[in-house]
């Protein structure tokens, strides 16, 4: 007897990599997960409840979607659970419990599922959703609070933080503090220059090991970086859009800074404090949203950065990476139409090549 | 894979090579099975015609089938013994679809016709050459199975400079051509010689992986005598062995898409159809048998076996103590290109590299619950050795629009299955290719047999009404004539009529 059974026939190849888009998916929450433990340890038990409602609010809506409109569930690709991540880390870190709800509502069913579901949607969910809170509850969305570490004598314990993230009441003053960029807006619009702002004892600073006030995660730039490098590594990314997300806001960081200190915030302040880090390797770098090609990513990249720090210098919004993400992911299939790769033994234009005699 | 090659992305993948041990196994002859089913297609082009018959006894190397039409190949009897049917036998084609073949019962003596080589092949006519290699019919055996004389002609016309032997052989699993270049470096040497010779070429590079130190050493060594040949060492990367890439590895030379590699005056062929060609020339020997890699970890005892042309893979994988264990996949040829058999009583034929049974973990590939969805991560974009977005025009064809699949560069897909191998979303990306260029060569031909058929209605329709007009016309001349005719015969009788009534 033949042990081969004649069934459907297979095409090639008979062989593969071994990707998978759960595999990827794990690898990108990997490489988060120092930055969010350090989040979450720093900002102690209210950023936790936060961090598990909008992981549960996305994984909830991803299904209920998925259930109304007759699709088997796919939650275990693993997508849904990244964007309530992503989600999570750009939300102040005592925000109410319904920023969570609200916001993956946003991000899961208008962001992506009316779009058609995965890899169909032509924003970054995490972002829309974020844009969306920031515009509709600018106040909430911009409640900083100082480092609270868990264990630390300040910190609120657990029974506490529920009371916090059902009821959100005002932060003591105690507590709630700037954050750099927003300080920087504050101090400029009352028209004090940023020299003497940050002169002061109880300016925010910038901190690399992430002891600042900020996002719940964005704020360990290093561990942030660390992840970053971990997914340039494992190939998850490549480094064209992050290289040039940082490019595309030091440079004229540098530039601004360097003619003119009292107006313009300097290089360090600008990729150690809000989303930079976190924005260049973990959100600009979204596969549905970016370009495919490298030259594609990097003028992807470049427009992120550069969007970013307009924002931030001349905006009304302290922070401008959501807004700068949202810009160019409505580029990105403008870009990909006029940077196709040329095919081999063609030109640009896709007309033949000119023989040459070798 | 270097550091480098993380940093600048390259086309191509680096799958898991597993050539060896089987690599590393002497080579095996089999026994000639009792019978052999040699088919009349081996090649691209028009099947052969048969120019035996039922129950005539044939010499190993006589002529089984001759070409017809200018690209098309001879086919030889693979041993001595009786011709018992010409008729249609299971194809080595995903298809399934019945393929002609003459069957031939051995008869155990293997006995070579009368063949005529020939001492010093540098004193022949190129064109000699050309046509002494299509009388043995050989064909590229890398897998394009082109007609090796027409090439070499083509060659000559085209005045090409460089000669490239194809020693990549990039396809995991295979090792025929690694064996070959280990054990007969000197014969595809020689053959390197006699091709140059037959094409007017210049120089010749050797082109070899660098997974395949021992055969770079061996063709170096021999190749060492002869400064026109240069073995070149290539980085370890599929499709490193496709043609075009090739090409572009060792010259920089970019062949234009709608080109054959002589526009740019090069010439590729494949270090077992070289050492072939040296075979058909130096001893007038056809391509009867050929190296075949046996391979998989379904398989008891992989390596490199001499298997006689028309022999059932069954029997090459019996005669290499069979199956370990029940594989989950046949495949014939390479695991990136190579075709599925739905069981294996096919024969072999000129281009089978290698039969691979792989196991279930081997195989694995296709996502049991379907495709994902796309994640547009762009994988396939910096895999494709082409350059093409494997991605638009695989959405292209999930929603029919053929059109804007070759938009995207379709038709100059070369089926080689980067962009599937890294798919994360495991979508099958090769099958929608490839069905696609299906659909389209099929509107293509119904276009052309429209187009013919109207051709024939409107000639009809004019040929009925030129036929109708002639008949009219014809008519119409002989009524006029008739009329002519009674006129006269009225005039003549009213001319007579006066005279009768005078006579009356
Ligand atoms: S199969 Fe076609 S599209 Fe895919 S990588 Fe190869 S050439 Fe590119
Ligand atoms: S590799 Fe697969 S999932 Fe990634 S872009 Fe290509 S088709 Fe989409």
């Amino acid at each position: 007897m033949n042990p081969i059974s004649a069934g459907d026939v297979i095409a090639s190849p008979h062989a593969h990599g071994g990707g998978s888009v759960c595999m990827t998916m794990r690898r990108v929450m990997f490489a988060l997960t120092p930055a969010t433990l350090f989040g979450l340890w720093l900002f102690g038990w209210p950023a936790i409840n936060l961090f598990v409602i909008s992981l549960g609010s996305c994984l909830l809506f991803e299904l209920i979607s998925q259930l109304l409109m007759g699709k088997s569930p796919t939650l275990g690709d693993g997508s849904a659970l990244l964007t309530g991540w992503l989600l999570a880390l750009t939300l102040p870190p005592w925000a109410p419990w319904w920023t969570g709800v609200v916001g993956g509502f946003i991000a899961i069913v208008i962001g992506k599922q009316v779009f058609g579901g995965l890899g169909q949607n032509l924003f970054n969910p995490a972002m829309v959703a974020r844009v969306a809170l920031l515009v509709s509850f600018p106040v909430v969305m911009t409640q900083w609070v100082a480092p609270q570490p868990l264990g630390s004598p300040a910190a609120p314990g657990f029974v506490e933080s529920v009371r916090i993230t059902l009821t959100a009441p005002p932060l003591p003053d105690a507590v709630a503090s700037a954050s750099l960029l927003g300080h920087a807006k504050t101090e400029q619009s009352r028209g004090v220059d940023l020299v003497k702002a940050f002169a002061s004892p109880t300016a925010p600073v910038t901190s690399p090991v992430g002891l600042r006030a900020g996002s719940l995660g964005e704020s360990a730039s290093l561990l942030l970086l660390a992840g970053g490098l971990y997914l340039l590594f494992v190939k998850v990314i490549g480094w064209q859009t992050p290289l040039a997300v940082l490019a595309g806001i030091a440079v004229p960081a540098a530039i601004a800074h360097g003619l003119d200190p009292t107006h313009y915030l300097g290089v360090g302040a600008h990729l150690l404090s809000g989303a930079a880090i976190l924005g260049a390797f973990f959100i600009a770098t979204d596969y549905v949203t970016s370009p495919n090609t490298a030259a594609g990513q990097l003028i992807f990249g470049l427009g992120v950065g550069l969007l970013t720090w307009i924002i931030r210098t001349w905006g009304g919004y302290p922070e401008g990476m959501a807004f700068a993400v949202l810009l160019m992911n409505a580029l990105a299939p403008v870009i990909d139409r006029y940077l196709k790769p040329r095919i081999l033994g063609r030109r640009r234009d896709g007309r033949e090549l000119e023989p040459a005699q070798s | 894979m270097g550091f480098m090659e993380r940093l600048i992305p390259h086309w191509g993948v680096h799958p898991d090579d597993r050539k060896r041990p089987a690599a590393d196994a002497p080579v095996r002859r089999m026994p000639m099975p009792t019978r052999l089913y040699v088919p009349l297609l081996q090649h691209i082009g028009a099947p052969a015609r048969p120019i035996v018959l039922v129950g005539q006894h044939v010499f190993k190397g006589q002529l089984l089938a001759e070409p017809q039409g200018m690209v098309s190949a001879a086919i030889h009897a693979p041993t001595s013994g009786t011709v018992v049917a010409i008729g249609e036998i299971v194809a080595p084609h995903p298809s399934g679809l019945p393929l002609v073949a003459v069957t031939i019962e051995a008869d155990g003596e293997d006995r070579w016709a009368d063949l005529v080589g020939c001492n010093d092949p540098f004193a022949l006519d190129p064109q000699e050459i050309a046509r002494r290699v299509a009388k043995a019919g050989v064909v590229g055996m890398g897998g394009a199975t082109f007609p090796s004389a027409v090439k070499l002609a083509g060659g000559l016309r085209a005045k090409i400079s460089t000669l490239i032997a194809n020693g990549g052989e990039c396809e995991p699993y295979l090792s025929c051509d690694d064996r070959l270049m280990r054990d007969r470096a000197a014969d595809i040497v020689d053959g390197i010689r006699i091709v140059l010779h037959a094409t007017g070429a210049r120089e010749a590079l050797v082109g070899i992986e660098d997974n395949k130190p021992e055969a770079i050493a061996a063709m170096q060594q021999v190749a060492a005598a002869f400064p026109e040949v240069r073995v070149r060492p290539v980085p370890t990367r599929y499709p490193m062995g496709s043609d075009r890439q090739l090409i572009m590895e060792l010259t920089g030379c970019e062949v234009p898409a709608d080109s054959r590699a002589f526009d740019v005056g090069i010439l590729v062929h494949n270090v077992g159809t070289l050492a072939a060609v040296r075979a058909a020339i130096r001893f007038g020997q056809p391509l009867v048998s050929r190296l075949v890699t046996l391979n998989g970890g379904a398989l008891r005892a992989p390596g490199n076996i001499e298997v006689p042309i028309g022999a059932l893979a069954e029997e090459v994988i019996a005669f290499a103590n069979g199956f370990k264990e029940t594989p989950a996949r046949l495949v014939l040829g390479g695991p990136m290109m190579g075709i599925q058999l739905p069981h294996a009583r096919v024969p072999v034929v000129k281009s089978t590299s290698g039969i691979l049974a792989l196991t279930a973990a081997e195989a694995a590939g296709q996502n049991l619950r379907g495709p994902e969805p796309c994640i547009r991560c762009g994988s396939c974009v910096r895999a494709c050795p082409v350059g093409l977005l494997p991605l638009e025009m695989a959405r292209r064809i999930a929603s029919a629009d053929f059109s804007g699949a070759v938009d995207f560069g379709l038709k100059d897909c070369i089926a080689c299955g980067c962009c599937a191998y890294v798919c994360p979303a495991r979508i099958p990306l090769v099958q929608y290719f490839n069905h696609t260029k299906g659909e389209l060569a099929a509107l293509e031909r119904a276009k052309l047999r429209a187009e013919a058929t109207k051709k024939l209605v409107a000639a009809r329709a004019e040929r009925i009404e030129r036929e109708t007009r002639e008949k009219a016309e014809t008519a119409a001349r002989r009524k006029a004539d008739r009329d002519a005719a009674k006129k006269a015969a009225a005039a003549a009788a009213a001319a007579a009529a006066p005279s009768e009534e005078t006579a009356a």
